[in-house]
């Protein structure tokens, strides 16, 4: 089916919504969710979809973050496509668990609306939970607008269900900004999301019984899963579960390219999406919604003749490292923003991520941190403009004065 | 089924292959080792277990070996009964959808005391509140084993731990084994049961009776442990069975909450004189040796008393679910 | 560490390619247990007791047999046999 031939309903929800009916559609076999602001819709969303049976779905509503995950990382290794959704603390909670799903190599797809961790508490967007979650060994993509989330839960279970990924995702939209806005989101029809999706495949494993069989738990064909693996192993199944993290790396293109195809929509080549990028001298790199508020500055910087980008990195985990080094190679100077904090370091996830990565780059553009919207804190039009009046001056010295900045803080 | 159809004689369970294969790596005399023996060969039919992490579930599943015969999964300490919940809601959904074969999977999880009690007291109290249908078996070797020997929740009163020594001003630990059946009784699960080795049948016998509900079912098995009990290898059957004489561990089932001694209890609730002294039990046991000093007699003393105290107890229990 | 399988070869998420049954641990035991076929009622409390699911019947000969092999020597079998069919004995002490 192509996009001409596809009726596309267009229906006004929030992003928490449009994951939960993009969930609806993908046949997910058990949900299991524990309630978490700014996440809370997602789930009741779904269970209005279960309580009127329009979604063929198992939902577990269990007593804490921790089993959720564990009964999805379960339901899972017994053959079940398996969603969940969190934030915040509920991340937290689930963190020993998220290492465990990955290790174990079950492809849970899970939604985080972004929030701050405690303490002080406080329910509003940043992306110090995920954050802290880098190497939990699981796909991380980040999404701009509700639009985006719908599109990208249907792709999030293609590309954690290849047999040769078989690893866990997460799904970022920005706690309130984007779950709790209502934007207009087109829908693909129900069938053409479940055949673009497909059922589940298995990986296929040689057991102890010495026969080759798909990785699932199987009466028929008994295996053993979660076992312990000492130093002589344990490092060799590490090194094979970041094969499954570079096999994404392609295959998040891919899908990208063939959803594009389905519904007319892409996000860039899937792993980064750039905004006005290839003659840029200035660019920012950021993650979720602050880049469609960055489109705006960068169309009236253009018009005043000022050569500004936006580098929004979609795919954080693989960490697209060709791909940022190829779009910023003409770049003179890089602020990245991260609405995170990496306390007693230097600067923060992204910054340091992306400094890393184009540190072998000839010439090396002059790269610097803003750290911003901590706790949900607005940044507005006019304050995140500055940042570019900075990176036009630092181009213009050929150094920062400053590489990590509180941006919006009161000094 | 009925249970008169279960061939549950010597013979019959000897000839049921292992599921819990040989070549673990239990130590000596190894009390739960057996528990997952037996539990396994009462298996009726399909079943997937999983299992929380502890001594047991490390022995069995060393890479590249395994001894589980059947599907197993562990993922982590205190979730046991969340995998569960997982496996069977997913099962459940999966039959419904065409997606497996349309037959009935048994479930089973398996945790120590610690992973029971306490760290996975929370998973367990939500997959039952919840109505899982799985069997949850707890075999409880009475502390941290697996990393060497600390105190638990389920750990009793006057025990030496690595966590509660008997030191000089502590006599071991201080505070009572925590009652994890009266909690999950409390859970009104439709079938609760304790049960220990020494008395094999009566544990396979619960253990298919556990698997019968329909619903979440908690089997206590008690499983003597050499290594963190200090006791001698060969006397781990014997200290199983001492532990019902004494009515240290009573034998009983709780079916819809109407509680019933079962036949290795009854004998002593109805010939009392064949009651044995609390002292019969914990002598030879390590962990217990410091309690046999005149300074710590009046402790020996008054666990003595709790444990008649908590048997006329039982005894009451029992007698009124019979009206 | 050379005949170990690389990253590449190894089964996904260290799914176990082996039995335990190829693990004796047998090479564990101090005492072993001397049976007394005479002696012995088929009552298979040893069997049924033993940790290491070492001691079969086999019907078609009416015997007990230990499986040496994983026996760790524990001595359950011989402390609760009934008919004291079972001793528990160093190697050399039998030889």
């Amino acid at each position: 089916m192509t996009p001409l031939q596809i009726k596309q309903i267009t229906l006004a929800m929030n992003g928490d919504e449009a994951i939960a009916y993009a969930v609806k559609q993908c046949d997910v076999d058990v949900v299991a969710a524990y309630p978490i602001t700014p996440q809370t819709i997602i789930v009741e969303k779904f269970s209005e979809y279960v309580a009127n049976g329009e979604a063929q779905t198992q939902y577990v509503c269990t007593e804490s973050e921790h089993s959720a995950i564990t009964a999805c990382l379960a339901a899972g290794a017994a053959g079940a496509r398996t969603f969940t959704a969190s934030a915040s603390a509920g991340l937290a909670l689930m963190h020993e668990m998220l290492f465990v799903t990955s290790g174990a190599r079950v492809p849970v797809v899970m939604a985080v609306a972004n929030r701050a961790l405690s303490a002080p508490l406080n329910i509003h967007g940043d992306h110090s939970d995920s954050m802290a979650e880098r190497d939990s060994g699981w796909i991380q993509i980040y999404a701009e607008n509700a639009q985006e989330a719908y599109d990208t839960i249907i792709q999030a279970f293609k590309i954690a269900e290849d047999i040769d990924i078989s690893l866990p995702i997460l799904i970022g939209v920005d706690g309130f900004t984007i779950s709790h806005t209502l934007e207009r989101v087109d829908t693909l029809p129900d069938d053409a999301v479940k055949e673009f999706v497909g059922e589940r495949c298995f990986p296929m494993v040689l057991t102890h019984e010495g026969k080759t069989v798909p990785f699932r738990l199987d009466p028929a064909n008994p295996l053993t899963m979660g076992p312990n693996a000492l130093q002589n192993y344990y490092y060799e199944f590490k090194r094979q579960q970041t094969e499954g993290l570079n096999v994404a790396y392609k295959k998040i293109q891919e899908v990208n390219s063939e959803y594009a195809k389905l519904s007319g929509r892409c996000y860039g080549n899937g792993l980064i999406d750039t905004y006005q990028l290839d003659d840029a001298q200035i660019a920012i790199v950021v993650i979720g919604s602050t880049a469609g508020t960055l489109k705006a500055i960068v169309d009236k910087l253009r018009g005043q003749g000022i050569r500004a980008g936006i580098l929004r990195i979609r795919t954080f985990r693989p960490f697209p490292v060709e791909d940022i080094k190829n779009a910023l190679r003409n770049v003179k100077a890089v602020a990245v923003m991260d609405k995170c904090m990496s306390p007693g370091g230097f600067g923060a996830p992204v910054f340091t991520e992306l400094r890393n990565a184009l540190y072998d780059v000839s010439p090396r553009p002059i790269i610097v941190n803003y750290i911003f919207g901590l706790g949900g804190r607005d940044s507005s039009p006019p304050e995140l403009c500055r940042i570019y009046d900075d990176l036009a001056r630092i181009a213009k010295l050929g150094h920062a004065e400053k590489t990590v900045t509180y941006f919006g803080l009161r000094e | 089924m009925s249970t008169q159809d279960w061939k549950f004689t010597a013979k019959d369970i000897a000839a049921k292959p292992n599921l819990f294969l040989s070549g673990h790596r239990a130590c000596a005399g190894c009390g739960p080792a057996t528990v997952l023996r037996l539990i396994m060969k009462a298996t009726r039919g399909p079943t997937i277990v999983t299992q929380a992490t502890g001594c047991m579930e490390i022995v069995g599943s060393i890479y590249p070996y395994t001894s589980w015969a059947l599907p197993w999964i562990h993922t982590a300490f205190e979730n046991a009964a969340a995998n569960a919940s997982g496996i069977e809601a997913a099962l459940k959904i999966m039959r419904k959808k065409g997606k497996i074969k349309d037959e009935h999977i048994d479930v089973i999880a398996l945790a120590g005391d610690g992973g029971t009690c306490d760290i996975g007291l929370q998973a367990l109290s939500g997959a039952v509140e919840r109505g899982h249908d799985f069997l949850f078996v707890l075999y409880d070797n009475e502390g941290y084993m697996n990393t060497g020997i600390q105190r638990s929740s389920s750990t009793p009163v006057g025990a030496a731990t690595t966590t509660s020594p008997a030191g000089t001003i502590i006599p071991g630990k201080l505070e009572k084994k925590k009652p994890i059946t009266e909690i999950m009784l409390a859970h009104g699960l439709e079938y609760v049961a304790t049960a220990t080795p020494y008395y094999w049948k009566d544990l396979l016998i619960k253990v298919r009776k556990g698997l019968e509900v329909e619903g979440p079912a908690f089997l206590h098995v008690f499983a003597p442990c050499p290594r963190g009990w200090r006791s001698e290898p060969c006397k781990t059957m014997e200290y199983s069975k001492l532990s019902v004489e004494s009515c240290v561990f009573p034998l009983w089932e709780a079916v819809h909450g109407n509680r019933q001694l079962s036949a290795p209890s009854k004998v002593i609730a109805l010939a009392p004189q064949k009651k044995k002294f609390l002292k019969d039990y914990l002598e030879g046991q390590g962990r217990f040796r410091h309690l046999f000093t005149p300074q710590n007699r009046p402790i020996l003393d008054e666990i003595q008393q709790s444990i008649d105290v908590r048997w006329q107890k039982l005894l009451q229990q029992c007698q009124l679910s019979q009206l | 560490m050379s005949k170990e399988k690389t990253w590449k070869d190894v089964s996904i998420a260290g799914v176990p390619s082996k039995s335990s049954i190829g693990f004796l641990t047998g090479d564990w035991k101090t005492y072993m247990p001397i049976h007394d076929s005479e002696k012995c009622i088929r009552c298979l409390v040893c069997a049924m007791l033993c940790p290491e699911g070492a001691i079969h019947f086999r019907p078609e000969h009416n015997r007990v047999e230990f499986n040496l092999n994983f026996c760790k020597g524990c001595g359950i079998c011989a402390n609760e046999c009934p008919a004291k069919a079972i001793v528990m004995k160093m190697p050399e002490e039998e030889e």
